[in-house]
């Protein structure tokens, strides 16, 4: 299988200080591709790489065979990259709907198409009931899904998430992972996330890279990665390999 | 032209410079601490212009020894508009507080004109022409005196922020808003005294100006402009800054009435803003922050 | 089209739009020529507050210049005019472009180098003071002492060169309103419409899906700054005389944005109900004082400026959304 993210040594320093270092990673079509690591790790950085807001020192950014690496958010966007914000940005003053329509644009050049498209997803995503609300009324778990859907409504390949479960109950945890799993299964997305629950990454991520300061220590199947001792002792501690 | 006439209006516009500093130091702290932008700041000023010259018409009493009460006035009134109108606008979207302080300006200049009329007054004083000669220059004597308070004024504003215990709460608000709450500040009550303040600033910068030109209502926006034009060239929310742009506007300003035409040297203070806001827009005496 | 255009709108607006055009096409032969010209300023202002909510209230572009398109429209069209007497017609072919130049340079300016919020503002009354300083100089156009087109009575009017009566200026400034509201309700409704909201709300966001924000910012301004021109076209004409001193001044920059501000950013009759408001209200006053002998200027603006305090604070969102309720229409809103 080839892959469809190819990350190939990427470096960036923000004023001198490394926050990303020389990290490359594969990810295949049909994937679920976890990073963990703890805060500082440069987890958002490389996220933000990938996704056009920063452009690496060093090194390259590869999707579906093209560059991405020196291009704009919105030309990874239009590239069939598709991101969600670590704390969430709806258009607080656009209903829900509206919210998902502006994302369907992008492939349905018609509002009637971008409407439709929008119910499926406003549906899959339990919205739909909810349609009609202002983005800013709705609660946080609301309002992340909302997210997540702002972000496929856009029918990316890849799908960025950047810890979409933090802040969320365990039962919203579960409801998340099976929203994203029949998503990767029936839609065949590819997903590259950033995750600090780990019941979410165990549950959904067919591989884990660990990042550390930076650099990455480890990758792996998430059941080999949890127990490796390096990670153990970086980042996971004890209670959360048990 | 003799080389003496350049370093005459050099020295000229540099002295009223320094009383744009003040100005605009008063719209910079403002702004700095609250992220109010005031846009009736020129019209405060002109408040603290008119009450200088209702003094020297009544009492014969000079604008720069009067500066203190005429401080203190504005500072009571700038408290009582923070407290009362802009408060409850601090977390309102840009284009709301931009319409309550465009409210406010117009009614104070309107107030004025039924006050005062339309037309310009000035006052004058027992030493409005005379001027200290320093071997080939001549400088006026009403500038230095009006420079010289601006720099006396600014220097206790600094040590305000520096060595007082409420001008080190203030600055903490500045920094951290939420933080600030948290470590129990009335940030309310700072905001109040700080806009105070920058109202003082600005009466202040009133008084000696009045010494320099005449006051008309009308002012008011003109000179709302030329703070913002002030603060943005030094750097918004940084007080040297703002001294600094003062300098510099003051200095090009009068270089561009003596080489060019008088009537164009605003044209030249918004050259210069262009300029910064597209290759500095931190200022030049800013932080950059992302 | 036109199904989009009125695609989700109430039956009850509908009535209620149809009835006030309707009022609005009668006028001129229900009112004397007084209340015709303050309905003449009524709907200067609602075209101009139209052209200028596609940068605030759709793409969330502060611009506190927008005097400089109504001057340099102005000032074109005018000056082909008197020198070579070329009807306005002709000229608003030079004129848009003119002032579209200006956007463009503005626009480019800042959202290249990323000029933002209060920032933008300022750079958008830096250009304008600009414009007003070198129009003081440009002789050609009369500089600060004024530039004047010829007036006579005229007992017909002259469409083709806008000569003529209120009534006249009334019906042509009362097309332009009406189209613009279609424009801008065919856009807002639309694909642009959706992204320019999306720019509005978080630019950032917008980006990530997808959306070309420069471009799309760039887009609004040109279409603000065109149809801006068109007001300051005709200005000229209806006023037949232009100081720089008065065109391109800060305050008339305000009092561009003052009827959308109060009538409700972002909305599409916000705009309208602004101009009749603040306008109505300007007259009535105006009226009152005179009535009462009182004649001190600044009276009126006073009460102007108490009023607008009222609004800002009573009704932040403007007073149209809270209309529209009260008549129980629903506007998609900002």
């Amino acid at each position: 299988m080839s892959a469809l993210l190819s990350v190939q040594g990427v470096t960036k320093r923000f004023r001198g200080l490394l926050a990303v270092d020389n990290v490359s990673l594969e990810v295949a079509e049909g994937e679920i591709f976890a990073v963990i690591g703890p805060n500082g790790a440069g987890k958002t950085t490389l996220f933000n790489m990938v996704a056009g807001v920063y452009q690496p020192d060093q090194g390259q950014i590869e999707f579906a065979g093209q560059r991405l690496d020196g291009k704009t958010p919105d030309q990874v966007c239009r590239a069939g990259v598709g991101r969600t914000f670590q704390i969430v940005r709806p258009f607080p003053a656009l209903s829900v709907e509206d919210n998902v329509i502006v994302g369907a644009l992008l492939r349905h050049h018609g509002l009637r198409d971008a409407r439709e498209s929008s119910y499926g997803i406003l549906n899959r995503f339990d919205l739909y009931d909810r349609r009609h609300r202002l983005a800013s009324e709705l609660t946080l778990p609301d309002r992340k899904r909302l997210e997540v859907a702002r972000a496929i409504a856009t029918e990316p390949k890849l799908l960025l998430l950047d810890e979409v479960m933090a802040g969320l109950r365990p039962t919203e945890t579960d409801r998340m992972v099976a929203a994203l799993q029949r998503l990767n299964q029936e839609h065949r997305v590819t997903v590259l996330l950033i995750e600090h629950v780990m019941r979410a990454v165990m549950a959904l991520a067919s591989r884990v890279m660990v990042l550390h300061h930076g650099a990455a220590i480890a990758e792996g199947r998430p059941d080999e990665v949890v127990r490796d001792p390096a990670v153990v002792q970086s980042y996971l501690g004890a209670e959360a390999v048990g | 032209m003799p080389a003496e006439i350049y370093l005459n209006v050099a020295i000229s516009g540099i002295l009223t410079g320094l009383v744009y500093g003040l100005m605009a130091l008063g719209l910079s702290v403002i702004f700095g601490v609250i992220r109010i932008v005031n846009f009736a700041h020129g019209e405060m000023m002109t408040i603290g212009m008119y009450i200088a010259i209702v003094i020297f018409s009544a009492f014969k009493l000079d604008p720069l020894v009067m500066m203190v009460p005429i401080a203190a006035v504005l500072f009571v009134f700038g408290y009582a508009l923070q407290a009362s109108l802009i408060n409850p606008f601090i977390n309102r979207p840009e284009h709301s507080q931009f319409m309550l302080l465009v409210a406010i300006a117009l009614i104070m200049v309107n107030v004025l004109l039924i006050i005062f009329g339309p037309d310009a007054k000035n006052v004058q004083t027992s030493y409005a022409f005379d001027s200290f000669l320093v071997g080939p220059l001549i400088v006026d004597a009403t500038k230095v005196y009006a420079g010289g308070a601006a720099v006396l004024v600014s220097a206790i504003l600094f040590a305000f922020f520096r060595f007082t215990y409420i001008g080190q709460a203030i600055r903490a608000c500045a920094d951290n808003y939420v933080g600030a709450l948290v470590v129990g500040l009335d940030v309310k009550r700072l905001y109040a005294l700080t806009f105070g303040i920058g109202a003082a600033c600005v009466g202040a910068a009133g008084a000696m100006l009045v010494l320099i030109i005449d006051v008309t209502p009308a002012l008011g926006p003109a000179y709302t402009l030329l703070a913002f034009i002030i603060v943005i060239t030094g750097g918004l929310g940084s007080m040297p800054g703002a001294l600094l742009g003062g300098i510099l506007i003051g200095f090009t300003e009068a270089m561009a009435g003596l080489l060019f035409t008088p009537s164009a040297k605003s044209m030249f203070a918004f050259a210069l803003l262009v300029l910064v806001l597209l290759f500095r827009p931190q200022g030049i005496m800013g932080k950059r922050t992302t | 089209m036109i199904g989009q255009l009125f695609e989700g709108v109430p039956a009850r607006a509908l009535v209620l739009g149809g009835l006030l055009l309707g009022v609005l096409v009668a006028a001129p032969f229900l009112v004397n020529d007084y209340l015709l010209t303050v309905l003449i300023i009524i709907l200067y202002y609602a075209y101009t507050g139209q052209a200028w909510n596609i940068m605030m209230g759709f793409a969330g572009q502060l611009s506190l210049g927008h005097a400089l398109y109504v001057g340099l429209g102005a000032y074109t069209t005018a000056a082909l005019y008197v020198h070579f007497g070329v009807s306005p017609w002709i000229g608003i072919l030079a004129a848009i472009p003119i002032a579209i130049i200006g956007g463009a340079i503005i626009g480019f300016l800042a959202f290249r180098f990323r000029v933002g919020g209060v920032y933008f503002a300022i750079l958008t009354i830096a250009f304008a003071e600009f414009a007003r300083v070198g129009f003081d100089h440009f002789s050609w156009v009369g500089g600060s002492s004024g530039f004047f087109l010829p007036v006579a009575n005229y007992s017909v009017s002259d469409l083709w060169n806008l000569r003529g009566k209120p009534m006249m200026f009334y019906y042509l400034i009362l097309t332009m309103t009406v189209g613009a509201f279609v424009i801008c309700r065919l856009l807002l409704t639309g694909r642009i419409g959706y992204f320019w909201l999306a720019i509005r709300e978080d630019e950032e966001a917008a980006r990530a899906i997808g959306i070309d924000t420069f471009r799309y910012k760039m887009f609004a301004v040109i279409l603000s700054a065109g149809m801006t021109s068109l007001a300051g076209v005709f200005f000229a004409f209806f006023y037949n005389n232009l100081f720089p001193e008065q065109v391109f001044h800060i305050s008339r920059s305000i009092e561009l944005i003052l009827a959308p501000i109060i009538g409700g950013i972002g909305t599409l009759f916000g705009p309208v109900l602004g101009a009749f408001l603040l306008t109505g209200l300007s007259e009535s006053m105006h009226a009152i004082l005179y009535k009462f002998g009182v004649d001190i200027p600044g009276v009126k603006q006073v009460f102007y400026g108490l009023c607008l305090l009222f609004v800002v604070i009573v009704l932040p969102h403007g007073v149209w959304p809270w209309v529209a309720r009260v008549l129980g229409i629903r506007e998609r809103r900002s």
